[in-house]
This record gives structure tokens, C-alpha cells and sequence, in this order.
């Protein structure tokens, strides 16, 4: 028996006139998930975030929260709390004034709400600051009081619109920690839009990857990560290096890459011997010359080297293709030559078809 | 270098004395009622007037009537324009230039063909009728600044992700106008206000041809009439308009400061 799903998108669409934003989007969400959508501007993950809010209503389709079909309430009837880029706090009130709006929209008795407006000043760690007024604060404290006011009701879902966006490195990076250890805190169901990958992977238990409106692929940080199943997830996670390929047999998954044979694990989407395939591998998944456990080599010429401190990173020519890879740097090894002949390895389990 | 700061000099003091010396002039003359030394008469003469009591305790709650009418009309128009009618807001823009290219006369005769006793609603049949006649006309006259000026408040804030955090935090309209808007434009609101108040105050042409007791047409009797009160009246109705003037000034110290910005 498998359990019902705490947020469910179904078979949403949405167009603006002509041009459709959203189309055939499905996801279910377990209580107390973080699920991050990813994907570059006007992929559509806002509008969706914006449909399950009850800011946008679909063309088509449903949104159900705890088993209730929410699509046609309105935004204040859903028991949502929202963190703009824009951190939006309302600049006539104090922070705990903004931290106690929902309570006091929801008619929580004076004492009560001042008792969870405290200790939500002091899960976001601005204690002192529940009399200063928004323009008093950082930007980085701004969004910490947005959090706050937005967590505050206890509401069944909570939505993140690019929340770190606006906010320098290092805030960003101390603040997405804050972000998901309170979360974990709360264990309130979580949607995090995103187009920062690295905000993505480490931050969410799974990724919804967006492209032109669809959700190419969702899956946990690692499978994004590893397994991509489409060109643009491969492309749009992390570095990788596409390589052409050619069907030599492909009962026996071997394909020709630069001047070397491998046997794919994987298969072949259907190719047949002669076909071209694109093939994907990580750089650190690629040693420099023959290494044990890695059951395919290619050789190549080296074309340029980078000194990272560190890492070097190496880039080797195969032929038409090139491809980038790390090694750590080594006091005692000299850094490859540039002009250098080499060999690379790899796992043929690496190596990803791409569709 | 000198000489650009000589003429810059020379035109600031033109300016002044070319509104400084006819109002000096006006309180001069305002003071010299009684014979050979300066007085208060004058003064004490319009304001123990009972007309003066009457027609400004009038335009006082005239003034007050349009600008609540005022405020309920152009506050959730202007508000719902920008958040939800965007492309509909130079069509408010001109609507509310009106009043400034058509002149009172035009609007008071039509008013008067419209509401007449014949008509089909027979404002003018009644003095509360015509009262309120006199009041929407007022908020006519005063539309193109009060509406510039809630305006100008609006977007001075972003109007639409405060609404949107307030939905999402459970509230409705009325809780978002009254506690998340209102409050952030209430400064605007005040400017708009005063400036209707000084306009209400020294309206002459709608309530002189509705016939109603204003301000403006006691100032005009007076002025036919009377040598030293009109003066006096003339700096007490400067002292009103330049005492909103101020009020304006001071309340917008108090306006609440917008939050810094993401970049």
C-alpha cells in the first residue's frame, strides 16, 4: 500500500494568450519534503510555484494539499506561507509586528501570538531586533524576518520564490544552511524555486529540473546529479563534457568515442550500428592515464592546463571533441604538459546516454 | 563666475518681490481699518461676523465630506489599477485631468441640466440634495491632486508583492487596504487631503451658482461690499492654504521609510 501524497500537482498547464509557461506538469511531495525547482529564467518554475500558492490559476489541471483539492481557493485560504525575492516585509510595521501578522489575520489571542512571535525571533536568531522596523535591517536579516513572518502560522506548506537571490555569497551560502536546518526543524513541507544549482543540490531531498515549461527530470540531488536523463539536465548540473559517439554493435552496447571502443551499461535508446549518440561524462569522473577499476580508456592530447591550487584542471583533445577533468594537485608530481600525448580512463557505468 | 551669481541673485529677488509685495501690501491695508494706527479690526470684524462662522464652519465640513468621499474612491481605484489593471492606468490618468481642462462653470451647468428638479434623480430639489451635489463636485475639482498624489504613494512601494505576502499570510482586502496599504500611503493620502481641503475652501463658482453658503461666495460679498475685511479675509485664506501647505510638509516626516531593496 503506498501512502497518499501530502502535495499533489496534477496535469497542470498554464498559457498566458498564446504562450503556454506550464505544460503537463505532475509531481507529488511527501509531508515534510524539500523539493527544489530548477531551471533557468522563464522555465516556468515560478509560475508554478505561483500556481500552488493560488497567485496564478491554471488552464488546466489540479493542486491538492493534504488530500484537498485546492485549485480554486484563493491564496489566503490555502494555509501557505511565502518567502519573496523580494523579502516584501510591510515597512509600516516592526519585525514582530510583521513576524505576528498572520496570527493577528488569524485571530490567535494576544499573549499566544507575542509567545510565538518570540520564539520565532529567536529560531531565526534576531531576538533583540523584534522593535526595529525592516529598513533598519540587512538584507540578509530582512529575508531571516520573512522566513519568520512566513513560518509563523505554522502553515501546511512552505514556498521559497529565489529567497537567497538578492543576497551577497557568503549570506546566501550561512542562510541556505539556516533555511534547511530550520525546516528540518519544523518539518514543514518545503518548495524551493531556484535557478542556482548548487542552492539546489544542497539544500533539497529532491529536484524538480524545469525546461521550457516541462519538468525534464525529478529526482534526489544525486540522481540529477549523476544520472541525468536529458541533454539539458546534463548540461544545466553541474560541468560535463558531451561527447560524440558511434554504434559499433548494438546488441553488445559498443560505441566508437575519439579512437577508442566502449561498452556502454547503459542502453542505447535504440540505436543501431552506424548511429551517432551523444554521451555524457562528469570531469570527476575521468582519471589521467590508466587507473584500476576504470574498464575504458580513449587516448587524447593535452590542450590546455589550469592551475586551480588545489586541483589543476587538465583538458584533453579527443579528436573533434575535448574533454575537462580534475586532478588534485600533487607538490611532488609535476602539473601535465600542454602538447603532452595521454590516455584517459573512465568506468564505462559513467558514461551517460543522453536523449 | 560673479557675474552668473549677480543675475541669479537679481531674478531670486524679482521673484520674491514680485509675490512678496502684493501680499504685504494686502496685510498692510488689512491692518489700517482704524484710522491713523495699525489694528486687529478688520480682523476681529470677519471672524465675529456670524456669515464668516456660518459659511467657514460650511466649506469646513464640505472640505472634510470630499476628502472621505475622496479617499474612498481614488485609494482602491488607484490601488486596483496597479495591481490588476496596469495597462488601464493612462486611461485614469487622463479621466483624472479633467477637472483641470474643464472649467467649474461647465461642470456646474451640467450638473444643473443633469439634477435638476425634472431630472430623473432631483439633487438640486433639496438643500441636502444639493449639498451633496456641491460635495461631488468638489471631489471633481480636487480628483487630478488627490489622485497624483495616492499615485505617487503607490509607487513609491511595491505594490504588488506586499498584497501577495499579506494573501499568503491569510488576509482579505479589507485587512490588506486597511493595515498593509493604506498605512504606506497614508502620507500621499494627507498631501491629497490638505490640498482638497485649500481647494474647498476657496471655491467660488460651484457653490455660488448652486446657491449654497460656502466660503467662497462670503468672500466675494465681502469684497463688493466692504473695504478693509476683504484684505483680512484674503490673508486669512492664504493663512489656511499655506498652513496645509505646511501640515503636508510635516506629515511627511512620519511617512514609514521603504526597506532596503534587493539589487
Amino acid at each position: 500500500m503506498t501512502s497518499e501524497p501530502f502535495l499533489s500537482i496534477r496535469q497542470v498547464r498554464k498559457s498566458f494568450g498564446q504562450t503556454t509557461v506550464v505544460q503537463e506538469f505532475n509531481l507529488d511531495i511527501d509531508q515534510g519534503e524539500f523539493v527544489s525547482f530548477l531551471g533557468p529564467s522563464g522555465c516556468g518554475k515560478t509560475t508554478m510555484l505561483r500556481i500552488v500558492a493560488g497567485f496564478e490559476t491554471p488552464s488546466a489541471g489540479s493542486v491538492h494539499i493534504g488530500g484537498k483539492d485546492v485549485t480554486d481557493l484563493k491564496p489566503n485560504q490555502r494555509n501557505i506561507g511565502m518567502v519573496f525575492q523580494a523579502y516584501a516585509l510591510f515597512p509600516n510595521m516592526t519585525v514582530a509586528q510583521n513576524i505576528g501578522f498572520g496570527l493577528k489575520v488569524a485571530g490567535m489571542p494576544r499573549a499566544e501570538a507575542k509567545a510565538r512571535v518570540d520564539e520565532m525571533l529567536a529560531l531565526i536568531k534576531l531576538g533583540e531586533f523584534g522593535d526595529r522596523y525592516p529598513y533598519q535591517l540587512s538584507g540578509g536579516q530582512q529575508q531571516r524576518v520573512a522566513l519568520a513572518r512566513a513560518m509563523a502560522a505554522r502553515p501546511q506548506v512552505l514556498l521559497l520564490d529565489e529567497p537567497l537571490s538578492a543576497l551577497d555569497a557568503k549570506v546566501r551560502v550561512s542562510l541556505r544552511e539556516e533555511i534547511r536546518a530550520i525546516q528540518k526543524e519544523l518539518g514543514i513541507t518545503t518548495i524551493f524555486v531556484t535557478h542556482d544549482q548548487e542552492e539546489a543540490l544542497s539544500m533539497s531531498d529532491r529536484i524538480v529540473v524545469m525546461h521550457g515549461g516541462r519538468a525534464e527530470q525529478v529526482g534526489t540531488p544525486f540522481e540529477i546529479y549523476n544520472r541525468p536523463t536529458t541533454k539539458f539536465v546534463a548540461g544545466f548540473v553541474g560541468t560535463l563534457n558531451v561527447l560524440e559517439g558511434k554504434v559499433v554493435d548494438a546488441a553488445a552496447g559498443k560505441v566508437l568515442v575519439g579512437d577508442g571502443e566502449v561498452v556502454l551499461a547503459q542502453s542505447l535508446n535504440g540505436a543501431g550500428a552506424g548511429d551517432s549518440l551523444s554521451l555524457a561524462l562528469r570531469p570527476e569522473a575521468i582519471s589521467l592515464g590508466k587507473k584500476p577499476g576504470r574498464d575504458a580508456s580513449i587516448g587524447g592530447t593535452i590542450s590546455e592546463v589550469s592551475f586551480l591550487g588545489s586541483v589543476i584542471r587538465v583538458r584533453v583533445g579527443l579528436g573533434k571533441d575535448a574533454v575537462s577533468l580534475d586532478t588534485f594537485n600533487n607538490p611532488a608530481t609535476p602539473p601535465p604538459r600542454v602538447g603532452e600525448k595521454t590516455e584517459i580512463s573512465f568506468s564505462s557505468a559513467d558514461l551517460l546516454v543522453l536523449h | 563666475m560673479k557675474a552668473n551669481r549677480f543675475w541669479s541673485w537679481g531674478f531670486l529677488v524679482l521673484g520674491v518681490l514680485y509675490f512678496i509685495l502684493p501680499l504685504v501690501g494686502t496685510v498692510e491695508f488689512s491692518l489700517k481699518m482704524r484710522r491713523g494706527v495699525y489694528s486687529l479690526d478688520a480682523y476681529w470684524a470677519v471672524i465675529f461676523d456670524p456669515r464668516f462662522q456660518a459659511t467657514f464652519g460650511y466649506s469646513v465640513v464640505m472640505a472634510l465630506a470630499t476628502i472621505v468621499v475622496g479617499v474612498l474612491l481614488v485609494v482602491p481605484t488607484a490601488y486596483w489599477v496597479r495591481l490588476k489593471l496596469p495597462a488601464w492606468r493612462p486611461v485614469l490618468e487622463f479621466v483624472t485631468l479633467l477637472p483641470l481642462v474643464i472649467p467649474p462653470i461647465v461642470i456646474v451647468f451640467g450638473y444643473i441640466r443633469l439634477y435638476n428638479t425634472s431630472s430623473w434623480l432631483p439633487l438640486t430639489g433639496t438643500a441636502m440634495g444639493t449639498n451633496i451635489l456641491l460635495m461631488f463636485g468638489y471631489v471633481v475639482l480636487s480628483l487630478p491632486y488627490m489622485y497624483r498624489a495616492v499615485d505617487t504613494g503607490l509607487r513609491a512601494i511595491d505594490v504588488r508583492t506586499l498584497t501577495e505576502a499579506a494573501e499568503s499570510l491569510g488576509a482579505g482586502w479589507p485587512t490588506i487596504m486597511w493595515r498593509v496599504i493604506l498605512p504606506n500611503v497614508l502620507v500621499a493620502v494627507l498631501s491629497g487631503a490638505f490640498l482638497t481641503f485649500a481647494i474647498v475652501i476657496g471655491e467660488f463658482v460651484l457653490a455660488a451658482l448652486l446657491n449654497r453658503p460656502a466660503f467662497g461666495p462670503y468672500l466675494q460679498l465681502i469684497g463688493a461690499n466692504r473695504a478693509y475685511e476683504p484684505a483680512a479675509l484674503a490673508v486669512i485664506a492664504f493663512a489656511i492654504t499655506w498652513g496645509c501647505m505646511a501640515l503636508i510638509q510635516v506629515v511627511s516626516r512620519f511617512a514609514p521609510k521603504p526597506p532596503t531593496q534587493p539589487h
